[in-house]
C-alpha cells in the first residue's frame, strides 16, 4: 500500500476548510493543518487556552513566553485576534460557535464513536483535556490519523474498545490511505490515497466501508 | 481603607494550612503563579488537593510540590504533558490521587462555585467513563450529565497588573483559568508582575478586586 505522509494528509484535510471558518486544531498531527490552508482563505483558529485568531510562530527574538497555543508552542496574534478566559473558551465549543474541530484518535467506530483520551493501560494516567467538550459542541469533527496502529491492527472499527471521548460525534476521517465519511450506514469512501485500491484499504479496516 | 498589598510572597501564602484545597491558575507555562508556588513549597504545607489544568512539568511549579511530597490529590484535565515526570512518578507509586475532569467542565465547575450555583447539566462526557455514577437527564432529546460546583480554600493567581484594591488584568494567554479561579476560592492570593501605584483604569479591569484577598509583587516572566 502507498501511504501519504503526515503532511500530505494534513494538506488534504486543509482543502476542506472553507474561507471564513472558525476552527480548533488538536495537539499533534491536527496542528499541522494550519500550515496548508490554501491561499486566499481567511480561517480563524481557536486555541482552548484563550486565543481566537492564532498566528504563526514568532520571529526570532519576538517570542512572548505567555503567548502559547494548546500544544504549549509559542504563537502570535493576527489582525482580528481576541484573548479570553477558560469559561468563555469552552462556551465557544459547547455552545456550537466553532465550525470545525480537527482531532487525533486512537479509534473511530462506524457509528461515529471516538476514543482518543485513554487506553486500557491503568498505569498510564489518562488525560482528557478539551476533547470531550469539543466533540459535543462543534458541528463538524474531522479526525486525522494513520489508518492502522504501528502493529498493523485497525483503528477504524465496528465498535471502539478504548474508553470513549464522545458518542456518534465524528463527521469525517482523513488517513494516510483514504478519506471516509461517517454516515448513518457506517463508513463511506470519499476518496483513496493515490495508488491504493478499495480492496487494499478495506483489508486494513475493522469495519465495512461502503464504496 | 482597602489595601490588599502584602509585603512579599511568603506573607501571601502564610495562611495556607495542611490539607487545604488550592486552585492554581495557568495553562502550559503561561499564567502559572511560579513565585507563589515556590513560596508555598518553602512554607511547607502538605496534604494539599491541587486543582489546576495540568500537573506540572520539569522541576518547577506544581512539579516542585509533587516532588516535595506535598500533594495528596490532583484534580485536573491533562496531567500528562512532556516532562510531567514528578506527577507520573507519584501517580505510579500511588502516592497521589487523580480526578480527571474534562477541561470545560473543570472551568464551569469552578465558575459555578464562584457564582453561587448548585451545579449544571453539560453534554460533555455523556455516555463516557467520566459520567459513570453521575445523574443524567434528557433535555430536548439530548443527554446531559449533572456536574457539581468545585470550590477551594485558596487560589493562587498570576496577573499582569494589580492595584491596591485587588483589581486585576492579565497578559495574552496567561489569562486562562486565573479569573475564574479568583472567584471560586475563599481566599484568593495574587502575584502580579506590576503593582500599580494608583487605581487601574476601570475599563481595563478583568477581575474585580472583590474576589481578591491579597496581592504580592513578582516581576519575573517565565
Amino acid at each position: 500500500m502507498i501511504r501519504l505522509s503526515d503532511d500530505d494528509v494534513a494538506r488534504r484535510l486543509a482543502r476542506d476548510i472553507p474561507d471564513g471558518a472558525y476552527v480548533n486544531l488538536g495537539i499533534g498531527m491536527p496542528n499541522r493543518v494550519a500550515s496548508f490552508v490554501p491561499e486566499g482563505r481567511e480561517v480563524m483558529y481557536q486555541t482552548e487556552n484563550g486565543l481566537l485568531g492564532v498566528g504563526p510562530a514568532p520571529d526570532a527574538g519576538m517570542a512572548d513566553p505567555e503567548l502559547i497555543d494548546a500544544s504549549k508552542k509559542l504563537v502570535t496574534t493576527i489582525p482580528g485576534s481576541a484573548f479570553f478566559d477558560h469559561p468563555t473558551s469552552f462556551g465557544m465549543m459547547r455552545g456550537g460557535h466553532l465550525d470545525i474541530a480537527v482531532l487525533g484518535a486512537y479509534q473511530v467506530a462506524e457509528n461515529g464513536d471516538l476514543a482518543n483520551w485513554a487506553t486500557l493501560d491503568d498505569n498510564y494516567p489518562p488525560a482528557v483535556g478539551g476533547a470531550m467538550d469539543l466533540v459535543v459542541g462543534v458541528p463538524r469533527i474531522y479526525i486525522i490519523m494513520r489508518h492502522v496502529n504501528r502493529d498493523g491492527s485497525p483503528k477504524l472499527l465496528e465498535k471502539c474498545t478504548y474508553p470513549l471521548t464522545g458518542l456518534g460525534v465524528v463527521s469525517r476521517v482523513y488517513t494516510d490511505l483514504a478519506v471516509l465519511d461517517v454516515t448513518a450506514d457506517g463508513f463511506r469512501l470519499v476518496e483513496l490515497a493515490p495508488g491504493n485500491s478499495f480492496e487494499d484499504v478495506q483489508s486494513v479496516t475493522g469495519a465495512r466501508i461502503a464504496a | 481603607m482597602i489595601d490588599k498589598r502584602v509585603a512579599d510572597l511568603a506573607a501571601a501564602v502564610a495562611p495556607i494550612h495542611d490539607g487545604a484545597a488550592v486552585m492554581i491558575g495557568g495553562f502550559g507555562s503561561a499564567g502559572i503563579p511560579y513565585g507563589l508556588i515556590d513560596a508555598l513549597v518553602a512554607h511547607g504545607a502538605g496534604g494539599l488537593t491541587i486543582i489546576s489544568n495540568n500537573a506540572g512539568a520539569g522541576e518547577e511549579g506544581i512539579s516542585a510540590l509533587l516532588r516535595e511530597g506535598r500533594v495528596a490529590k490532583v484534580i485536573c484535565s491533562y496531567p500528562r504533558t512532556p516532562g510531567s515526570i514528578w506527577f507520573e512518578r507519584r501517580y505510579e507509586a500511588k502516592e497521589v490521587d487523580l480526578e480527571i475532569v474534562p477541561q470545560g467542565t473543570l472551568a464551569e465547575r469552578i465558575r459555578a462555585a464562584g457564582s453561587g450555583l448548585g451545579g449544571f447539566f453539560t453534554p460533555t462526557a455523556y455516555g463516557t467513563r467520566l459520567a459513570e455514577g453521575k445523574e443524567t437527564r434528557m433535555i430536548d432529546g439530548r443527554g446531559y450529565v449533572f456536574e457539581q460546583p468545585l470550590p477551594a480554600d485558596f487560589a493562587l493567581i498570576r496577573a499582569e497588573a494589580a492595584d491596591r484594591w485587588g483589581n486585576l488584568r492579565f497578559h495574552a494567554t496567561a489569562r486562562n483559568f486565573n479569573p475564574v479561579m479568583a472567584m471560586a476560592a475563599r481566599h484568593t492570593i495574587v502575584e502580579a508582575r506590576q503593582v500599580l501605584d494608583g487605581p487601574m483604569e476601570p475599563e481595563a479591569v478583568v477581575t474585580p478586586g472583590i474576589f481578591v484577598k491579597s496581592v504580592a509583587r513578582y516581576a519575573v516572566r517565565p
